[in-house]
C-alpha cells in the first residue's frame, strides 16, 4: 500500500513543481501590483501634489506657523510618549519573562489590548474621564487642569496606543535569552543595576531599538485616538497628521501634501532602520543559536 | 570554607525539591551532589549559592548565617550546567567581569586586573584564547572560561551546576581529572552537582547522595560503594544484581554460597564483580547459564541466565577479569555454578 501511494505520490509531486512556474509568476506579479496600486502609487501622489505648485510653495506651507506648531506638538507627544513606553516596556517585560506570578496571562493579554481596541475608542475613553462632562471633570476644572483638547489628552492617547510595542517586543526576546547570564553576573559580585545596564541590556538592545523605532513611528503617525481628545485647534493641540486633516479640509492641498510628504519621509526612514535593526538581530540569533 | 545546611526545605507547588536537608561539608572538600534527575540536587546548589530562596532553612558559610544574604555576598562561585558566558564580551572581558563590577574602593586598578585576568587564562590553558568571542569556542573551552571567570572574585566556595553535562564523551573525561587536579592546586570547597555515579566517583572526595529531596547517604567514594546504606544508594552507584529472598531464590543463594540470614533482611544486592564463576560438578545441577558476553575493556561482563529457554528468569551480571575468563574457556550456553562472595542485604 505504501508502495503503491509513494508511486503516486512521485509525479504528482513532480507535476505540482511544473504548476509552480505561472503560479509563481501570478502570485509575484499580484504582490507587485498591489504594493504599486496601494502603497507606491498614492506614496508618488503625496510627492506630487506636495510639489505641484513648485519648491517655494512646499517650503512656505511648512513653514506656516500652524504647520511648524504641529511639528513641534508631535516630536513633543512623541519625545514623553517614547521614553515612557520603553521604561514601561522593560519593566513589563523584565516581569513577565522573569517572575512567576498570579496574573501574569491576565497581563499578557491586557499589554495587547491597545492592539486590538479601535484608537477611536481609546480616545473616547480620555474623553469620557477626564472630558468637562466626564468623571473627573468637575474635579479638573476645579483645580484649572486641562487635559482633554490639550497636550496631556493627546500624550495619554498617544501612550494608550503605543503602549504594548516595546513589551511585545522584549517578551519573547528575554524569555529566548534566559536568566543564567544575569545570575552569573549577581554571583561574581555585580549589583543590579550593573546587572541590567551590562549584561541584559546589551542583550536584548537591537530588540528594544526595533521596539522603539516602531513605537516612535506610531507615536508620530497616530490619528484616530489624538482626533479625538484634541479638539483641533490650529497651532495649539493638532499634530502633524491632524494638520493634516484640517489643512485638506480647508483646500489647502499643497500644506496638506507637504506636511504628509514628511510623515511619509518618517514611514521610509522607519522601514530602512527596522530593515536594518532585523538584519541585526537575525545576525545575533544566529550567533546565540550557535 | 565550611559549609552547613541546617532543615533545608523548599516546595515548588505540590512537589517537594528539598525535604528537611542536614548537612555539613568541611573545608577544602570536593563534594559530589549524587542524584537522578529531579531529586533536587541543583535546587539545593542554588540554595547554597543565594539564586534560590529556601523555604525553612538555614545556610552557614564558614559559620556565617548567610540564608538572607543576597547571592553578591556571598563570595561564592558559581559555574552554570550552560556555561553562562556574557556573549556580548570576550573571553577576557568576560573574566574580569567580575573583577571590574566591585565597587570603587575595592576595584584593582586596570594593570591588576590584565595580570590577574592572564594568569587565570593561564591556569586554564586557554590563553592564547583571551580575545574571542564565546560564540568562537568549543564547549570543552567554554566550561574552563566559565571556572576561570568564577575563580576570578577568588570565591570561598566553588559552586558547579553538572559542569561537564553538556560535553561530549572525550572531552568530559579529560575535564574531569583536570577538575580534581585543579581543585589540588587551589584547594577551594568546591561542589558540584551530577547524575553521573561513575563522575562522581572519579572527581570527588565526597558524595552526597540525594533521592525525592532527602540525603539517602554521604560519604567517601569507597564507602559509599563499598557500604552502601540503603537500597536506593546501591542501586544507583554502580551495577548490582537485586535477588528478593522467596522461596525458590532462598534455595538457590544457598547453593551459591551465600549464608541466608533472614536478620539481614530480605533483599539482597550483589555487585557483578563480587560474583564468581565456576565449573560445575554436575551439569544437570548447575542454576544458571551462560547467555551472553561483553568486553568492558579490562573486564568481561557475563550475561547469566536462569533456567531453560532463552531469558525466562531475570537476568544477573557478573564480571570477572579477562584472563580469568579465557581460562575458564566458556561457550555460550554452558552451564555455570555461581560463587557469591559478597551481598548487601536490605530490608
Amino acid at each position: 500500500m505504501s508502495a503503491i501511494s509513494s508511486a503516486v505520490g512521485q509525479p504528482a509531486r513532480a507535476l505540482a513543481l511544473k504548476d509552480a512556474d505561472w503560479v509563481r509568476l501570478a502570485l509575484i506579479g499580484i504582490s507587485l501590483a498591489t504594493i504599486g496600486l496601494f502603497l507606491v502609487l498614492p506614496l508618488a501622489t503625496v510627492l506630487i501634489n506636495a510639489f505641484s505648485k513648485g519648491w517655494t510653495a512646499y517650503s512656505t506651507s511648512l513653514h506656516h506657523p500652524d504647520a511648524l506648531a504641529a511639528m513641534r506638538l508631535t516630536l513633543l507627544t512623541a519625545a514623553i510618549t517614547v521614553p515612557l513606553t520603553t521604561v514601561f516596556g522593560v519593566s513589563a517585560a523584565w516581569a513577565i519573562a522573569r517572575f512567576e506570578f498570579r496574573g501574569k496571562s491576565l497581563l499578557i493579554t491586557l499589554i495587547d489590548l491597545p492592539f486590538s481596541v479601535s484608537p477611536v475608542i481609546a480616545g473616547l475613553i480620555y474623553v469620557l474621564i477626564f472630558g468637562s462632562q466626564g468623571w473627573l471633570g468637575p474635579l479638573l476644572a476645579e483645580h484649572n487642569i486641562k487635559i482633554i483638547f490639550a497636550v496631556p489628552g493627546i500624550v495619554l492617547a498617544t501612550l494608550f496606543v503605543t503602549f504594548p510595542f516595546v513589551a511585545r517586543e522584549l517578551i519573547p526576546l528575554m524569555q529566548e535569552i534566559g536568566h543564567e547570564e544575569e545570575e552569573a553576573a549577581l554571583s561574581l559580585g555585580a549589583s543590579g543595576w550593573q546587572t541590567f545596564f551590562k549584561i541584559t541590556l546589551p542583550n536584548i538592545k537591537w530588540g528594544l531599538l526595533y521596539g522603539v523605532l516602531l513605537c516612535n513611528a506610531r507615536a508620530m503617525g497616530e490619528f484616530g485616538a489624538v482626533s479625538v481628545v484634541s479638539g483641533h485647534i490650529r497651532g495649539l493641540t493638532n499634530t502633524l497628521p491632524l494638520h493634516v486633516e484640517v489643512s485638506y479640509n480647508e483646500y489647502d492641498f499643497v500644506g496638506a501634501f507637504a506636511s504628509a510628504s514628511i510623515l511619509a519621509g518618517l514611514a521610509i526612514v522607519t522601514l530602512i532602520f527596522k530593515t536594518l535593526l532585523e538584519w541585526k538581530q537575525n545576525e545575533e540569533r544566529k550567533k546565540a543559536k550557535e | 570554607m565550611s559549609i552547613t545546611l541546617q532543615n533545608i526545605s523548599k516546595q515548588f507547588g505540590d512537589f517537594k525539591a528539598l525535604d528537611n536537608i542536614n548537612l555539613d561539608i568541611p573545608e577544602g572538600e570536593l563534594v559530589a551532589l549524587l542524584g537522578p534527575s529531579g531529586c533536587g540536587k541543583t535546587t539545593l546548589l542554588r540554595i547554597i549559592a543565594g539564586l534560590e530562596q529556601a523555604d525553612q532553612g538555614e545556610v552557614y558559610l564558614k559559620g556565617d548565617n548567610v540564608t538572607q544574604q543576597p547571592v553578591k555576598n556571598r563570595q561564592i562561585g558559581f559555574v552554570f550546567q550552560h556555561y553562562a558566558l556574557f556573549r556580548h564580551m570576550t573571553v577576557f572581558d568576560n573574566i574580569a567581569f567580575g573583577l571590574r563590577v566591585k565597587s570603587h574602593r575595592d576595584r584593582p586598578s586596570e594593570a591588576i586586573i590584565r595580570k590577574k585576568v592572564h594568569d587565570l587564562l593561564n591556569l586554564v590553558q586557554l590563553d592564547w584564547l583571551h580575545d574571542r568571542f564565546p560564540d568562537q569556542l568549543s564547549g570543552g573551552q567554554r566550561q574552563r572560561i566559565a571556572l576561570a571567570r568564577a575563580l576570578a572574585v577568588e570565591p570561598s566556595v566553588l559552586l558547579l551546576d553538572e559542569p561537564f553535562g553538556a560535553l561530549d564523551a572525550s572531552v568530559r573525561k579529560d575535564l574531569r581529572l583536570w577538575l580534581r587536579h585543579l581543585h589540588h592546586e587551589l584547594n577551594v570547597t568546591s561542589i558540584f552537582v551530577t547524575h553521573d555515579q561513575e563522575e562522581a566517583m572519579e572527581v570527588s572526595s565526597q558524595i552526597v547522595v540525594l533521592n525525592h529531596g532527602k540525603i539517602e547517604q554521604k560519604g567517601t567514594p569507597s564507602e559509599i560503594y563499598d557500604h552502601p546504606a540503603s537500597d536506593f544508594v546501591s542501586r544507583f552507584i554502580g551495577q548490582t544484581n537485586v535477588f528478593k529472598l522467596d522461596e525458590e531464590e532462598h534455595f538457590w543463594l544457598k547453593q551459591s554460597g551465600v549464608i541466608v540470614d533472614e536478620s539481614q533482611g530480605i533483599v539482597a544486592h550483589v555487585r557483578p564483580h563480587n560474583i564468581g564463576i565456576e565449573k560445575p560438578v554436575d551439569q544437570a545441577k548447575a542454576p544458571v547459564y551462560l547467555k551472553d558476553w561483553q568486553h568492558l575493556g579490562g573486564t568481561i561482563r557475563l550475561e547469566l541466565n536462569r533456567d531453560g529457554a532463552n531469558g525466562s528468569g531475570a537476568t544477573i551480571y557478573a564480571e570477572m577479569p579477562n584472563e580469568q575468563f579465557r581460562e575458564l574457556a566458556l561457550q555460550k550456553g554452558d552451564r555455570v555454578a555461581l560463587r557469591i562472595k559478597h551481598a548487601h542485604w536490605f530490608n
